[in-house]
């Protein structure tokens, strides 16, 4: 491990318009014209949802492979914050970055999905606590706004002392420097009960996400359905915490020429190789109990979606077991990589693939027009990731240039 | 020092109390059936029904249901094994067992569907707002202005019966039989029940209805199979039937017995209750940070500026 401090978190200051960020403009835009042929003609004109499947690639991938995803976020403030281990402070912001786009775009997911976006805030209103969905929305709610304020400090840290408004707006300079002072002075004595309400409110989220399946035990497959699957949801987004860590932080080193944070990334996963034991032990176990190993091998699609789902989380499990394949920062994106994978295939299991409804006349594959949403909302959320980390102190890893100047 | 950990356990304290005060709903731990105590019903008989799709007609005309498509005398569409949707909350399709009758012709079976309405619905269970809900008079009701929209109803119910309306751009609506709600609650009968001509469809008090119907299985053995099919299934229906076939041949669904938010709403009681669970889990990592990384509640700049120290540790 390195013996100098790790550097402060800075804005890149890099040139933002490049070919990579046309393409993601690109694809947003195409998605754009979806999203409003959506408002146009309906739910029927841009997808194949219908009677019998209800919820399709939007709730299985924007909504609750968003939601596990972006369990990065809670996780590594659980560690820095909560555990004291400074050591990770490096990863918590950027950790913090994509679960506030995350969690910001599950709610623009949900809003597209649902038939009346304009009731969207109803459930605020209208209390159901019977259900899941209710459980699941308002924590939701109220965990994007913890996101923001957690978000808060690195804005001020940003424009304090530095407030320069265009034109008219300038005398509003004043003002906006000593609301960004007293944010600061609250903030940092009031953080600590957001960090804490963070990790309870992603905990109790992560396992009601889980619970939504359960009202419909004739209908999911009992490779899936269990009692347990609130559990199961909760320990693998757990477990999918520090690999999504290590994904997008290995992705914007690359893309942006950083010091690869390696010293951080390896001992960061040498915890992943035991919550993601817990979770593989609990889904085995579970199948034990239960018997289901009876329909592993019957060939049909479930059987052999679930093999994947398991074998993505099984052989990169053994990958961080060893020492030697977590200390490369290939074959380390590469295991962490099929954790990610792994656990956004869990979800479209449950959601989509292990959904079977009576009385289907036909069976559910997403549209073009869905998929070109979904990759517009993922899009997105890489763009305005790359456009704060450009002018927000979020990245911390040094750039090459700078270490090839003076090598440590 | 001191002062900030009084500050701390004082802020813990005030939430404690805030959040088990705020919520008294969720003081039951252990889930009890949820029926209203004495609700309306109805038996439909399938050796009656002839398949005239006189309900159909009914249904469509009471509740003021957009034309359909095929006209509501073309029997053809029989055999189409037909959804209730937005345009029919109603539909009857034949079913063939393969039994014979004396001159060697398949016995036709007509099965109309309609919401079972559920004593303990999956769909008001999981109704994010409680825009569906099941009423004392035993019908399961659809409030649009609580709707969102999210159709958590058409993933819950058992017997895949309400509809939406995907091609309306921004104010789509569930759609589903209402039991003549308006109807049944001023002393009339369900638009179908009052237009069957063959009486298939009795209407009545639901206990009164089991008992009468549980005699005359009894008494005409050889008319009936001994089930009545929604007397127990999820956890009883107020829609039930009977029939001569067994009802697997019929495209009914073999259903357990118990309420379908069963499970759901014990997990989400047992740990919502005085929302118990996420203040222990708050208070243990307060605990634990308070403990370990004090700096943090109490920021003192001090301490903040040693915390290089702490980066030499290797955690593996």
């Amino acid at each position: 491990m390195s013996s100098h401090p790790h550097p402060k978190p800075a804005p890149l200051g890099i040139r933002f318009w490049t070919p990579g960020a046309l393409v993601l403009f690109a694809v947003m835009l195409m998605g754009f014209c979806f999203i409003i042929a959506r408002y146009l003609g309906g739910l029927a004109v841009v997808s194949n949802l219908d009677n019998q499947h209800p919820w399709g690639l939007w709730i299985g991938i924007d909504v609750a492979t968003g939601v596990a995803l972006a369990a990065g976020g809670f996780t590594t403030a659980a560690i820095a914050h909560i555990f004291g281990r400074h050591q990770y402070e490096a990863v918590t912001r950027p950790a913090l970055l994509t679960a506030t786009l995350g969690y910001t775009f599950v709610a623009i997911g949900l809003a597209i999905d649902v038939g009346r976006s304009w009731a969207l805030p109803k459930p605020i209103m209208f209390w159901q606590g019977n259900s899941v969905l209710f459980e699941v929305a308002m924590c939701v709610v109220v965990y994007t706004h913890v996101l923001y304020i957690e978000f808060m400090p690195i804005v001020v840290e940003r424009f304090r002392g530095r407030v320069n408004l265009p034109g008219p707006f300038a005398i509003l300079n004043d003002r906006v420097e000593r609301l960004l002072e007293l944010a600061d002075s609250i903030l940092d004595k009031v953080m600590w009960v957001f960090i804490i309400a963070g990790v309870v409110l992603s905990c109790m989220h992560q396992s009601g996400l889980g619970s939504l399946m359960l009202i419909a035990p004739t209908k999911l497959h009992p490779l899936w359905y269990t009692p347990i699957l609130p559990l199961l949801f909760l320990t693998s987004a757990i477990a999918a915490g520090y690999p999504m860590v290590v994904f997008e932080t290995t992705v914007a080193t690359a893309s942006f020429k950083r010091a690869d944070e390696m010293e951080v990334l390896a001992p960061l996963t040498g915890v992943t190789k035991y919550l993601l034991g817990i979770y593989i032990a609990l889904k085995i176990g579970d199948m034990m109990v239960r018997g289901t190993y009876v329909y592993l091998f019957d060939g049909s699609i479930e059987s052999r979606s679930f093999i994947v789902e398991m074998l993505a989380m099984i052989v990169p499990w053994f990958m961080l077991m060893s020492q030697r394949l977590r200390s490369k920062r290939h074959t380390l994106f590469v295991a962490c990589t099929t954790i990610v994978l792994g656990i956004a295939l869990n979800r479209c299991n449950v959601f989509l693939i292990g959904f079977n409804p009576p009385y289907a006349a036909k069976s559910y594959f997403p549209s073009i027009s869905e998929m070109a949403i979904t990759a517009c909302l993922l899009c997105s959320i890489t763009f305005l990731y790359r456009l704060a980390v450009t002018y927000l102190p979020v990245l911390s890893a040094p750039s090459l240039e700078s270490l090839e100047k003076e090598p440590s | 020092m001191n002062i900030s950990r009084r500050r701390f356990l004082g802020v813990a304290g005030a939430m404690i109390t805030a959040s088990a005060a705020g919520n008294p709903k969720h003081a039951f731990a252990t889930r009890k059936p949820k029926a209203p105590p004495n609700p309306y019903g109805c038996v439909v008989d399938l050796t009656a029904c002839v398949g005239c799709r006189t309900c159909e007609q009914a249904c469509n005309r009471v509740n003021h249901l957009p034309p359909p498509k095929e006209r509501l005398d073309d029997r053809t569409v029989l055999d189409q094994k037909r959804r209730p949707s937005t345009g029919a909350f109603t539909v009857i399709n034949r079913y063939y067992s393969g039994r014979h009758d004396q001159q060697n012709q398949l016995v036709p079976t007509y099965v109309k569907v309609q919401c079972m309405h559920c004593q303990d619905p999956a769909c008001a269970s999981a109704c994010i707002t409680g825009a569906l809900h099941k009423q004392e008079n035993g019908a399961v009701t659809y409030d649009k202005s609580k709707c969102v929209g999210c159709r958590y109803c058409l993933v819950a119910c058992p017997f895949q019966i309400p509809a939406y309306e995907y091609f309306d751009p921004l104010s789509p609506r569930v759609r589903k039989c209402t039991f003549c709600y308006d109807r049944i609650s001023q002393d009339g009968r369900p638009g179908c029940a009052a237009a069957c001509p063959m009486e298939a469809i009795t209407f009545g008090n639901r206990k009164m209805l089991l008992e009468v119907t549980r005699r005359k299985i009894a008494a005409n053995p050889m008319r009936y199979i001994n089930k009545i099919y929604g007397e127990f299934e999820v956890g009883g229906t107020s829609w039930m039937y009977i029939s001569k076939e067994p009802f697997e041949k019929l495209g009914f669904l073999t259903l357990p017995h118990y309420p379908m938010p069963h499970l759901t709403e014990t997990i989400q009681h047992t740990i919502f209750s005085y929302m118990w669970a996420p203040i222990t889990l708050f208070t243990i990592l307060a605990g634990v940070m308070w403990k370990i990384n004090p700096e943090q509640i109490n920021h003192d700049p001090e301490l903040h500026a040693q915390q290089p120290q702490h980066a030499q540790e290797e955690y593996v």
